[in-house]
């Protein structure tokens, strides 16, 4: 299939999981929120911590069935780049109060001007970022 | 106990879909967000698919009075644009664009067993854990200053 059919797929599959996460839960589907509130001491936390597991075990079922999805391994160079890049993501999510999934998905399918906001500038960031390492520091 | 199994399904469902989506693939993830370069525009159809799906389905949902299993919606209600919302994304998209993990992807990505996965998870959630330190400690202080006079109420704002 076309990668941009796939995507849309797997975009209307994350909607429909925000969904039903709404529907039974009474809750928004951000990750970083659900997440955030595990290390915080938020309340919730049996339903928080099954979110983040059914993460885990969609991965393996995917692991399973499609191993391509993860991309090649190797592909990165140093732990301090992944360490200090996941620092920024947990503080900066928490910071922000969302991700591309709190912000992103639910808070733009809300039509809030925040979460516009915090996404236009999450993009404008990783794109600069990105810019900086692949255009300027010559590494890959 | 029932609450917690329907959360589960939702983030098995979560992550087949940015699985299916390319969002767990990395060096996609960079690719969208390489404008200048080898643009690689797939990931628009994410958002596209998601919030089409989600957007309309949400509606369907919110004319109930309660969710199934909760007594009530637990909705975002903070609207304001601060800087402490602009400046968290700043940082939080110069981590998403270095490593090419969003907070989603990454934990889905635990699966794999890979040490770049486990690394950045577990600096992932010390980053959100430190954050929440700060908190603590800024409304410790906000405590004090207002037992000592009157201080400005800062509210936190809710999780979108």
């Amino acid at each position: 299939m076309h990668p941009f059919v796939l995507a849309l797929c797997g975009g209307a599959l994350i909607g429909l999981a925000a969904t039903f996460l709404l529907l039974f839960n009474g809750r928004v589907a951000g990750v970083s929120g659900i997440a955030g509130g595990l290390v915080g001491g938020a309340e919730g936390r049996p339903w928080r911590l099954a979110f983040v597991l059914g993460m885990v075990g969609g991965g393996l079922l995917l692991k399973v069935l499609a191993p391509g999805v993860f991309g090649s391994e190797g592909l990165y160079r140093s732990p301090v780049l992944l360490v200090g890049a996941g620092l920024l993501v947990g503080y900066g999510t928490r910071m922000a109060n969302g991700c591309t999934s709190g912000h992103g998905v639910c808070g733009l399918s809300r039509g809030s001007v925040r979460s516009l906001a915090a996404t236009l500038t999450f993009m404008a960031t990783g794109a600069g970022t990105v810019f900086l390492v692949r255009h300027l520091g010559g590494a890959r | 106990m029932k609450a917690a199994v329907a959360s589960g399904v939702a983030g098995v469902v979560f992550s087949l879909g940015l699985g299916l989506a390319g969002m767990t693939d990395p060096a996609n993830v960079q690719g969208f967000l390489d404008f200048t370069g080898d643009w690689r525009p797939a990931l628009a159809f994410v958002m596209g698919g998601a919030i089409g799906v989600h957007g309309l389905s949400r509606l369907l949902v919110l004319r109930r009075r309660a969710p199934v299993l909760e007594p009530a919606f637990s909705l975002p209600t903070a609207a304001a644009v601060d800087a402490r919302l602009l400046a968290g994304s700043a940082l939080f998209g110069m981590g998403w664009g270095l490593s090419g993990y969003c907070p989603g992807p990454a934990f889905t990505s635990l699966a794999t067993g890979t040490v770049d996965a486990l690394t950045f998870v577990a600096a992932m959630v010390a980053g959100m854990w430190l954050f929440a330190q700060v908190e603590k400690r800024r409304a410790a202080a906000g405590a004090k200053a207002a037992a000592s006079g009157p201080a400005p109420v800062q509210g936190e704002p809710v999780d979108a």
